[in-house]
């Protein structure tokens, strides 16, 4: 049936409508961050979608899997034997420097680091969005995940969890415009700020003084400050330094440790940080 | 029948499946915006049922699957379909190059809108790679709506 003359509202007043109203939700959305727990419905309303998406890529990977050569799995296998023997060997180092270290702590009366707990995710998706480096992780809001928690893969820091869906959530990268991180140089100490540039390799330290003791190469690790990424996890090093004295400060650049374009498994991390008052209570309840 | 009732609806289903999928990153640059041409499609096709009110839907679910902030696609989406919805009796008179040109058009429009609305919530940089989608939509108009066509008259659609 083709109706001749429409019926309902004009065009003119959907369009009104439909600008007003768009409008409307990005200030509410934007200013004044409206959507805190709506948006976990909104995301779990569409992630159905997502894992359709997600369905071409997983069957490929999942019968490329299948018809590996036993070959390659032998030589696999014996490699990650091999890791694996290193890293036990260093963890048992580990273990002796951590007591080491919580006794010197406790000696001082220094807040001691409680341990955290961890958990496997894996990437789902990358969003196409040219606009922002943000991904989308297996792991959500049943498994615990919570907005600003610090997500890492096995070299380094790689983002924060931006907003969380029942079964999924998305994390938005150390890269990104919109993302700054609180840092301190390995060698010195220095505390900075390394803000995304929307480029997967690369960070920027804003506000550097030209006589600030930094190096190319330097090693920044994340320094806790701010409460959102734990202490001393390797965030970036830094590969170029211009002092133009023209300029009012220094222009540093660092490249993320994190391949950020080459993520597969991801890890999110709970610190059971709190503050120091909180920490020595507990401790005195032991 | 089931398939008829649903079919604008799976359609738009597809393209946001479409819009979302993992591609590599040399394609990805030239990934076309599906939903917006689907969208394009049946605004031009049957006004009457897919109209500003669904292009605003749709647009939302986009800004959730993108994670934009939320009414950025939509309202691109509104006033990208309300150009077409308003002038579809002379559109749809034009030969399908010519209407590939125009969704062109219409499409650097979305593209520059959801680029200037990001301008303003967030401090991006513009680069012109952001516009290759518009020529993979005038490269793929043709065959959209030929395939959409076919499909609209075998289910005969109205």
């Amino acid at each position: 049936m083709n109706l001749m003359f429409s019926r309902g509202p004009s065009l003119q007043s959907r369009l009104a409508l439909g600008l007003v109203l768009s409008a409307a939700l990005m200030l509410f959305d934007h200013k004044f961050d409206g959507f805190g727990s709506t948006r976990v419905y909104l995301n779990s309303l569409v992630s159905p979608i997502q894992y359709l998406a997600n369905l071409p890529g997983e069957m490929l990977s999942a019968s490329a899997s299948r018809i590996v050569s036993h070959e390659k799995l032998f030589d696999e296998n014996a490699k990650l034997t091999h890791e694996a023997l290193l890293m036990r060997e260093q963890l048992q180092k580990l273990e002796f420097l951590q007591q080491e270290n919580t006794r010197l702590r406790s000696l001082l009366n220094a807040p001691v680091n409680n341990h955290t707990e961890r958990l496997v995710a894996e990437l789902m998706a990358v969003d196409n969005n040219p606009y922002s480096h943000q991904i989308i992780i297996n792991k959500g809001a049943i498994h615990g995940v919570f907005e600003g928690q610090a997500v890492l893969d096995d070299q380094g820091i790689v983002g924060q969890i931006m907003q969380v869906s029942s079964t999924n959530s998305r994390v938005l990268l150390i890269a990104d415009v919109t993302h700054a991180i609180p840092v301190r140089v390995a060698r010195n100490n220095v505390r900075l700020v390394a803000a995304g540039s929307g480029n997967f390799d690369e960070l920027y330290i804003p506000h550097i003084a030209h006589s600030t003791d930094l190096q190319e190469g330097d090693l920044l690790l994340s320094s806790g400050l701010g409460n959102v990424f734990p202490e001393g996890y390797p965030v970036a090093k830094i590969h170029s330094i211009v002092r133009d004295e023209s300029q009012p400060f220094a222009q540093v650049y660092a490249q993320p440790i994190a391949k950020l374009d080459r993520l597969k498994y991801l890890l999110l991390l709970w610190s059971n940080q709190e503050p120091s008052q909180a920490i020595s209570l507990k401790q005195g309840t032991k | 029948m089931r398939l008829r009732t649903y079919s604008i609806a799976l359609s738009i289903l597809a393209a946001l499946v479409l819009q979302i999928v993992p591609m590599p990153a040399n394609f990805d640059l030239y990934r076309p915006d599906w939903v917006m041409l689907i969208l394009s499609y049946w605004v031009l096709a049957l006004p009457n049922r897919v109209n500003v009110g669904v292009a605003f839907i749709v647009g939302l679910m986009l800004d959730i699957l993108l994670g934009t902030t939320l009414g950025v696609h939509s309202f691109a989406m509104c006033l990208c379909i309300y150009v077409l919805a308003a002038n579809y009796q002379r559109l749809r008179n034009y030969s399908v190059w010519q209407q590939s040109v125009i969704i062109g058009v219409l499409n650097a429009l979305y593209n520059l809108v959801v680029f200037w609305l990001q301008h303003l919530i967030t401090d991006i940089l513009f680069l012109f790679t952001y516009l290759w989608p518009v020529a993979s939509a005038v490269v793929m108009w043709p065959w959209l709506f030929w395939l959409l066509r076919k499909i609209r008259r075998q289910l005969r659609l109205n």
